[in-house]
């Protein structure tokens, strides 16, 4: 495509966001923050096991309690519709699509919802949640993967539903089993390959289960109306995808569903599923009043999505010289209490960035009682690409190769095949590598006691998906913007700047805003990197729209044919015979006395959206280890990655710094911790602890601009590459440090000291 | 059981607030639930995120950790009172201009810290900032946007 280079352009500026004061001043509306007459409170009575049979619930004492409106268990949900639900992950048995939000038979979490209420206090409702008596019948708890595959484990699933699915648990050595799925990919053959060979490592890593961190707490405020209609605000990343669970569970039609997303208050993956929505509808159709539920943070840590805890096994063979061969890849990815961890999104991108000739890729999706596991940005990613870039840090030492020229010396690059069967577009992964091995840092000499460098790639393939965009011209030449995809992090800018610049227009003159399910089409979730590159296709579709709507409008007034008029963004100017020029905004002030005023819209579906660009980054990490305490500081780090074309600079930077920390966080700190019983032992921020702002030096980030050709703007999706390469960067610093090969993270003080007392025995 | 409501007395961001509140709001509770003041959030409600924190009588405090009832005869200052009726604080348009926002959730609460910062240390280092800010948790940004923010309204 050609890019547009309009003498008025906000692209690639660092404009300030159009919801910016509200967001400063406290005023903007989060979940949380909804406030409708009339309101109750809404909570819900949760497991205190990981894994039992419930005999009975007694709600007839809570229900008592003065000021308790409503109660609502598993009862209250309608049986499905159809038995078998399709999911992203694969198809599912319907029924644990609502058990996952109100237990039935089994509980198979602590913290899995078993009954939920209304009351017009919190601190009603508080009390009332002690007064519900749940009888128990207490199974052993499968806690880790070891606990799942085990030949005698117990069977989390054994309600026969899955026999509805054909390959769903699939019986291990004719016995049942907790592996819900495995995936298979790759390509050649392993053993050619591995014949070739002339060093092979072979190598197991682990990392453990950890979650999003957003800081808002999940929320869903929902009025059940006496028509029977339903509105819902709910902190979401995509209102189109809870209006489409909430409408299966509760046997709702989606024209009497109403989904506003709020302001969202973080989700990195994690607010893309239903958990209170059904149940505050439930408890406002049982109450008849709005209700608001909210949870807290030990309920978001226990009972929400987390990415999973993972076991890689990784055989790579090569060349002398350094030439990858072949690779052979389990991974063991846990999903939690039901199926769908993102194993597959592990096994796609773990050799991401590398030509392997011969190789094959294992996924097993293993269930065990802990939470249902969620998207977490660049979901499978880290911990698949982590066993891998370990490796490689391995052969390059063993090899003497720099580690950065063993990567160009296997780099994918357009054309190469990927482990999942599509070939490489258009990618800027040479370009990341020539910049990270010339970056200053990279070449700056270490000369402090056990501090190390460590380096390490990332690669995730970036996502396209549906959006939709609709934009009202007024007659001032001011536009209004409305799309689909909530605004996460300044989606309402760089999608004004992209619509702006496609008319040549100012960016001031763009009033961008979020629409909800019945305001605008459909669009998909602000995630896998979609937003800036999808969405934005589709305000670009919207803006020429316009533009050619303008050019019949002109065209009569200036009585030529159309075809002689042509709009033009480099001066926002209609262009006719002659010297016929109008503006934009001379045009839209005509429209009211010319026909009316003109719309611009684009429904973009995934067939229609241009070349997805793939992305890759690299990131440095120095590293000090303290030899007495065992713990790992980062003294210096760099991010470098391709970005296809910065709309936002500033933007971009902060999602490779957010990013990054969050990977430094799985690196080093963040953990569950399971008790043998199945319950977490830190689930506060406290004790889960993520990175605070004196654990970090300065994130430097490094913005490579390789345009993505299938975009008007070139762009490619930033968010997700970020969070991948800092865990083996962070590890291969520590071993450059201190001599030690972390295999399982995070290093957390404990393990180091462990290592270093074994490593020096 | 639910104890009786009581009365508490005080100034929220200069106006003076009669407040209805149970024996077990907390100040953040009363502020949100109570009279609609929604700017300060919930991330944790055990301190530990910061992203309820507001001023007390001149000091920082995390609201989720103060009884509701404590705040008789005390004036407090929320992220709503920090802007003037034409301008925003230095601070806000700091924060604005250098992108260290991405959600938004945390900055009531960073805007309040730095606020606090500022005005015991008005020359704070790099390193003085990270600590102070350090009971604040931001998922978004990797702090760095922020850091350099209050430096940069610490210069003038």
């Amino acid at each position: 495509m050609t890019m547009l280079e309009p003498k008025i352009s906000s692209v690639g500026t660092n404009t300030v966001r159009p919801d910016g004061i509200d967001k400063v001043t406290g005023r903007a509306i989060y979940g949380a923050d909804v406030r409708l007459p009339n309101m109750v409170i809404g909570r819900v009575k949760r497991s205190p096991h990981a894994h039992a049979i419930i005999k009975n619930i007694d709600v007839s004492k809570a229900l008592a309690l003065p000021g308790v409106l409503a109660v609502v268990t598993s009862d209250d949900f309608p049986e499905p519709v159809e038995a078998i639900l399709q999911t992203l992950r694969g198809p599912m048995p319907a029924q644990w699509d609502i058990e996952r939000l109100m237990a039935r038979r089994k509980v198979l979490f602590k913290g899995h919802p078993v009954a939920a209420i209304a009351a017009t206090d919190v601190h009603i409702a508080e009390d009332a949640l002690d007064l519900i008596e749940v009888e128990y019948e207490v199974l052993p708890p499968v806690v880790t993967i070891d606990d799942a595959l085990a030949p005698d484990a117990p069977i989390l699933h054994d309600d026969g539903l899955d026999s509805l699915v054909e390959d769903l648990f699939q019986p291990v050595d004719g016995r049942p089993s907790n592996i819900a799925r495995t995936v298979e990919m790759g390509f050649g053959d392993v053993d050619e390959g591995f014949s070739q060979a002339e060093v092979v490592l072979e190598r197991v890593y682990e990392t453990a289960m950890s979650h999003q961190g957003y800081i808002e707490t999940h929320n869903a405020t929902a009025i059940w109306s006496q028509d029977g209609k339903i509105t819902l605000w709910t902190s979401t990343q995509g209102a189109f995808g809870i209006r489409q669970n909430v409408s299966r569970v509760l046997g709702i039609s989606l024209g009497n569903l109403r989904v506003i997303p709020a302001e969202i208050g973080g989700g990195f993956g994690g607010k893309t599923v239903v958990y209170l929505e059904p149940i505050a509808a439930l408890l406002s159709r049982k109450s008849g009043r709005p209700v608001q539920v909210t949870m807290n943070r030990t309920e978001v840590l226990e009972a929400t999505g987390p990415t999973s805890g993972t076991r890689s096994f990784v055989k790579i063979g090569a060349t002398r010289e350094g030439k990858i061969v072949a690779a052979d890849i389990r991974l063991e990815y846990e999903a939690g209490a039901y199926p769908g961890s993102p194993v597959a999104g592990g096994a796609r991108c773990a050799l991401g960035p590398y030509v392997v000739p011969h190789q094959r890729i294992l996924g097993l999706d293993i269930v065990l009682n802990r939470p249902k596991t969620a998207a977490y940005r660049a979901p499978g990613a880290p911990a698949s690409e982590f066993a891998v870039e370990s490796v490689l840090d391995e052969l390059a030492e063993m090899l003497d190769i720099d580690p950065m020229e063993l990567r160009d010396m296997n780099a994918a690059v357009e054309g190469d095949r990927r482990s999942d069967g599509a070939t490489h577009g258009s990618v800027g992964s040479r370009e990341v590598i020539t910049t990270t091995s010339e970056h200053p840092h990279y070449r700056a000499e270490i000369t402090q006691k056990d501090v190390g460098r460590g380096v390490a790639m990332g690669f995730w393939q970036n996502g396209g998906g549906e959006s939709s965009a609709y934009a009202n011209v007024h007659e001032d030449g001011k536009v209004t913007l409305i799309t689909g995809s909530v605004d996460i992090g300044g989606q309402r800018a760089s999608l004004a700047m992209q619509f702006a610049d496609t008319l040549g227009i100012k960016y001031e003159d763009i009033n961008s805003l979020v629409g909800d399910t019945d305001t605008i089409g459909y669009t998909g979730n602000t995630g896998g990197s979609r937003t800036t590159f999808a969405t934005g296709w589709a305000v670009y579709q919207a803006a020429v729209d316009i533009s050619t709507q303008l050019e019949e409008r002109i065209a009569k007034i200036w009585e030529v044919p159309v075809d002689d008029v042509n709009y033009s963004p480099i001066d926002a100017s209609l262009h006719g015979p002659g010297d016929l020029v109008m503006t934009f905004k001379e045009a839209a002030a005509k429209l009211p006395s010319t026909g009316g005023m003109v719309q611009g819209r684009a429904d973009l579906v995934s067939t229609n959206v241009g070349k997805v660009g793939a992305c890759f980054g690299a990131h440095i990490a120095d590293v000090h280890v303290d030899r007495d305490t065992g713990k790992v500081t980062v003294l210096r780090y760099t991010a470098i990655q391709d970005v296809g074309r910065a709309i936002h600079p500033a933007y971009v930077e902060g999602q490779i710094q957010g990013g990054a920390v969050q990977g430094i966080g799985m690196a080093l700190n963040e953990e569950y911790v399971y008790n043998d019983d199945g319950s977490m032992a830190n689930s506060s921020f406290l004790d889960y602890r993520m990175p605070v702002a004196n654990d970090l030096p300065a994130i430097d980030t490094v913005l490579v601009e390789v345009p993505n050709p299938g975009h008007p703007f070139g762009v490619r999706g930033v968010g997700e590459v970020p969070i991948v390469p800092p865990l083996a960067a962070i590890a291969n610093a520590i071993y450059d440090a201190v001599g030690i090969r972390v295999s399982s993270l995070p290093a957390n003080p404990e393990s180091i000291l462990r290592e270093l007392a074994e490593h020096e025995s | 059981m639910i104890p009786e409501p009581k009365v508490v007395n005080t100034i929220i961001n200069g106006d003076s607030k009669q407040i209805l509140v149970s024996e077990r709001d907390s100040l953040l509770e009363a502020l949100r639930d109570r009279i609609g003041m929604t700017g300060a959030k919930e991330g944790c409600n055990n301190g530990n995120c910061g992203a309820c924190a507001v001023i007390m009588d001149g000091r920082l405090v995390n609201s989720c950790c103060v009884m509701a009832a404590e705040v008789e005869g005390s004036e407090i200052m929320t992220v709503e009172g920090l802007a003037s009726r034409d301008e925003l604080h230095p601070l806000q348009t700091e924060f604005l201009d250098n992108a260290a926002l991405q959600c938004g959730i945390c900055t009531p609460g960073f805007l309040m810290s730095s606020y606090a910062l500022l005005q015991e240390n008005p020359n704070p280092t790099e390193e003085e900032t990270r600590f102070w800010l350090a009971g604040n948790l931001c998922r978004c940004t990797g702090y760095d946007k922020i850091i350099e923010s209050v430096l940069t309204v610490a210069k003038g």
